[in-house]
């Protein structure tokens, strides 16, 4: 493996070839947010709230973090207005998909919602601003894939699938084929659908 | 069918079928393209095969189904040859005539001729003015060969390019020849096709594979199915000289399953090629070895993409994977890939026959050669147009396409598919090429051009390009999923009349966001649509905001009215509606009952004396007084 140097937001890191931004950027502690990412299975770049912008040769690009292999002398900037912009709306999308903890502790980075204490034990996510994008009604559901790839990739289970494609795209389960119900499913879920799919 | 050893074998073969073909005899060549073939062009066949044994002509007259002829506003397109004599829209009832005049007597049936508002009637294909202006390349051999037959494309220096690039020349002269002619990919994106090859070429990883993308899904672009079932060898051939460049020995055709046509031609003609030689193991007995296999497609408009394509072939569900790393160097099975779409093949034997040079005399500086385009719409002259890039819209519009029909004005002209822009009138002289189209906020796309006349209304025309996108996107990621799902639901408002000015301002930012953070280049393209439409129609757009569709095409901005002033009582109107909501006495006044109106135009159109209209915005509210 080629050792190789590029710089992400302004500090000289290291890097050996065939790692991605994200990779790079976690092994130097640099936080890029995630959602749809898990270190175990194969970049799918769908999200996209790992949105940075790279510098190569004189040109400004915004790539997936997650996807994008590091080359020698690469700029990237993780922060910018032009990605925090990106990111804001993916959230403002998102979350009355999904209002779980998970995208509420994305969104108040992003000043779209903060942490009320109601009492010692007690405490809330309140929205600052009003929620531009409704949803009809949420679905838990990020779409981020991560059942689907866990069950295919890790598991070899091919249990969990998507149906139907642009907005009409859901997860579904195939309970008739080797189901396990091992439920790691669930535990990967960020969004909460997997609760109520397998409680179903 | 025998297998050909050489070139020199092939060139007598091409003798053999030249001297075959008895140019005085009389050829009936019939347009078998699916435009023609819809309008029945079939029955026409057999009506003329009939008609021929009835007048004793049986194999004295010749008959062909040809390739798509591209007029396809006039079929059944029929063409006597030698003569050249084109008949238009010919009907069954038409056949016994056109045996017993033109082909037993050499008369010209004038009433089945093309009349030209100027010059009267044209009885000469070529001098149609449709035709006349075109520059046909790639597309002109399509009406002269029959779709199926291997030795006419033979007879007409088929696989001659073939033979040469085999023969004489090494698969580094062929990719230099491509890169110098800078052939551009016809699929969309424009990139130089030489460098896309060499890269592949390059690339470290074997095997490597070469793909024909013939997934058309633009609505109403149909260039590629039209080449691929019309002259189906001219795209073979171009693949075996890529891959032979390239250094390929398995190549792909993907053809989308709802052009079962396209399929039977490619099929067979890949079999044909088998028989003679031309496909297989050491092909011309030059040692290089290629065989082609077709994927049919399932349907899916976000196959088209290069690598979503490539997913479908290897089994999956066709969906876009990041291209950090080009498919040229990890495609298809993470293999070094070429994938260029169909009419791209098809420049190649032309230009391994004639050179780069000649090439380059057709086209503007950076874009070479022609380009086919689907011409749609409010355009008189409906059809496939092959022109020279650097023509100007207007000549493709009112040249060729012979302007717009009803005496109406043109309006706009969509470029590029679903994710092309708008482009107004006062852009109609913009030479059409790759670099031009995309800084007027369109594309060159595969070269769908739809015509759009004064009764078009652009917000409504918007809405519909991105209900068709939000729904053909894959759902992958984010941007284009969420991002199109809401701006369909902004565009809808505004199309009702219930969006303020805040919803512009967010349709114009959700399109920055999905154009900047799409994952693939459907989700990169899909605002082009909303942005050019506001870039050049705004005006449209805020007065829906007013609650006025200025062309009254949005339902719930219009209604329905009844002109006392015109109204004779004929009770038509009042018979046609289905909800019962007109009302009136026999000769009397007639008026609608805006809360039962379901607002479907049956009225509209039923009204011989103008009294029912459309009215939209101030002038509804306007005559809504007069009502009462």
């Amino acid at each position: 493996m080629k050792n190789i140097s590029l710089t992400i937001d302004e500090k000289n890191v290291k890097a050996q070839e065939g790692m991605t931004i994200l990779q790079v950027a976690q092994s130097s502690d640099i936080e890029i947010p995630i959602l749809c990412h898990h270190e175990d299975l194969e970049p799918y770049g769908a999200c996209r709230l790992c949105t940075v912008e790279i510098i190569k040769n004189d040109k400004t690009k915004l790539v997936a973090a997650c996807c994008y292999p590091v080359e020698e002398g690469l700029i990237v900037k993780t922060c910018s207005e032009r990605v925090d912009k990106i990111r804001k709306i993916i959230l403002e999308l998102l979350l009355p998909l999904a209002p779980t903890g998970t995208l509420y502790a994305l969104a108040e980075k992003y000043g779209l919602c903060e942490c009320v204490k109601k009492s010692d034990e007690e405490s809330e996510w309140r929205m600052i601003k009003e929620l531009r994008f409704p949803a009809e009604k949420p679905t838990y559901c990020t779409l981020c894939g991560l059942c689907v790839r866990y069950c295919a990739e890790i598991k070899k289970g091919n249990v969990i699938g998507f149906i139907g494609r642009g907005v009409d795209r859901k997860v579904s389960l195939v309970p008739e084929e080797n189901c396990g119900f091992c439920r790691d499913c669930e535990n990967i879920c960020e969004g909460g659908k997997f609760f109520s799919l397998l409680e179903l | 069918m025998r297998k050909l050893q050489s070139t020199s074998d092939m060139e007598k073969l091409r003798k053999e079928l030249l001297r075959k073909q008895d140019s005085s005899k009389s050829c009936i060549s019939i347009c078998s393209g699916t435009g023609c073939h819809a309008y029945g062009s079939e029955k026409v066949v057999s009506a003329f095969e009939n008609e021929l044994k009835k007048q004793k002509l049986e194999g004295k007259v010749e008959i062909k189904r040809t390739g798509c002829h591209g007029f396809c506003e006039k079929g059944p397109i029929v063409v006597i040859y030698p003569e050249e004599i084109c008949y238009l829209q010919v009907k069954i009832e038409d056949v016994k005539e056109i045996v017993s005049r033109t082909i037993k007597a050499g008369r010209i049936i004038d009433r089945l001729l093309y009349t030209d508002l100027k010059t009267g009637k044209v009885v000469h294909e070529s001098e149609i003015p449709f035709y006349k202006n075109q520059t046909r390349l790639i597309f002109g051999n399509n009406r002269k060969i029959e779709s199926k037959s291997i030795e006419d494309y033979i007879a007409l220096d088929g696989y001659n390019a073939l033979g040469k690039a085999l023969s004489e020349m090494t698969p580094k002269k062929v990719l230099d020849e491509i890169k110098k002619a800078n052939l551009r990919g016809r699929g969309g994106g424009g990139f130089p096709a030489g460098r896309k090859w060499e890269s592949v070429c390059n690339a470290p990883g074997e095997p490597k594979y070469v793909i024909v993308n013939c997934d058309e899904g633009d609505p109403g672009a149909y260039m590629d199915r039209s080449l691929m079932e019309g002259n189906p060898h001219s795209v073979i051939e171009g693949l075996i000289i890529g891959a032979y460049a390239i250094g390929s020995h398995k190549g792909y055709i993907y053809v989308r399953q709802e052009y079962p046509l396209a399929v039977e031609n490619t099929e067979l003609a890949i079999k044909q090629a088998e028989e003679y030689g031309l496909l297989g193991k050491n092909i011309l007995n030059s040692g290089f070895d290629f065989t082609i296999k077709i994927h049919r497609g399932a349907g899916a408009f976000v196959s088209g993409e290069s690598s979503a394509l490539m997913s479908a072939i290897e089994g999956k569900v066709g969906e876009p994977r990041p291209k950090y790393i080009h498919t040229s160097e990890k495609g298809l099975w993470d293999k070094p890939t070429c994938l260029n779409n169909v009419e791209t093949w098809a420049n190649v034997p032309f230009i391994i026959n004639k050179g780069a040079d000649w090439f380059k005399t057709f086209g503007t500086e950076n874009s070479k050669g022609t380009k086919i385009f689907s011409l749609v719409g409010n355009v008189n002259n409906t059809g496939l147009v092959e022109v020279p890039m650097g023509i100007t819209l207007r000549e493709i519009i009112y040249n060729i396409g012979g302007g717009i029909p009803n005496g109406k004005k043109f309006k706009a002209v969509q470029n590029g598919g679903p994710s092309g822009g708008c482009i107004p009138e006062t852009q109609l002289d913009l030479p059409v090429d790759f670099d031009e189209l995309n800084k007027v906020g369109s594309m060159m796309g595969s070269g769908g051009m739809i015509v759009m006349d004064e009764d078009t209304c652009m917000v409504d025309i918007a809405r519909y390009f991105v209900k068709f996108l939000s729904q053909e996107s894959c759902g992958k990621c984010t941007p284009c999923r969420e991002g199109l799902r809401h701006m369909l639901r902004i565009l809808d408002n505004i199309a009702d009349g219930k969006a303020a000015e805040e919803d512009i301002k967010r349709l114009e930012e959700l399109s920055e966001f999905v154009k900047e953070a799409s994952l693939c280049a459907l989700g990169q393209t899909a605002p082009n649509p909303v942005l050019s439409t506001l870039k050049y129609f705004r005006d449209e757009y805020d007065a829906h905001l007013q609650g006025e569709c200025p062309v009254k095409v949005c339902k719930e901005l219009i209604q329905y009215y009844i002109d006392p002033e015109k109204c004779k009582g004929c009770g038509l109107c009042l018979n046609k509606c289905p909800t019962g909501a007109i009302s009136g006495e026999k000769k009397g006044v007639h008026t609608i009952d805006v809360g039962k109106c379901i607002k479907c135009g049956a009225c509209f159109e039923v009204c011989n004396f103008d009294a029912v209209s459309k009215i939209s915005g101030k002038e509804r509210n306007l005559k809504e007084l007069t009502y009462n």
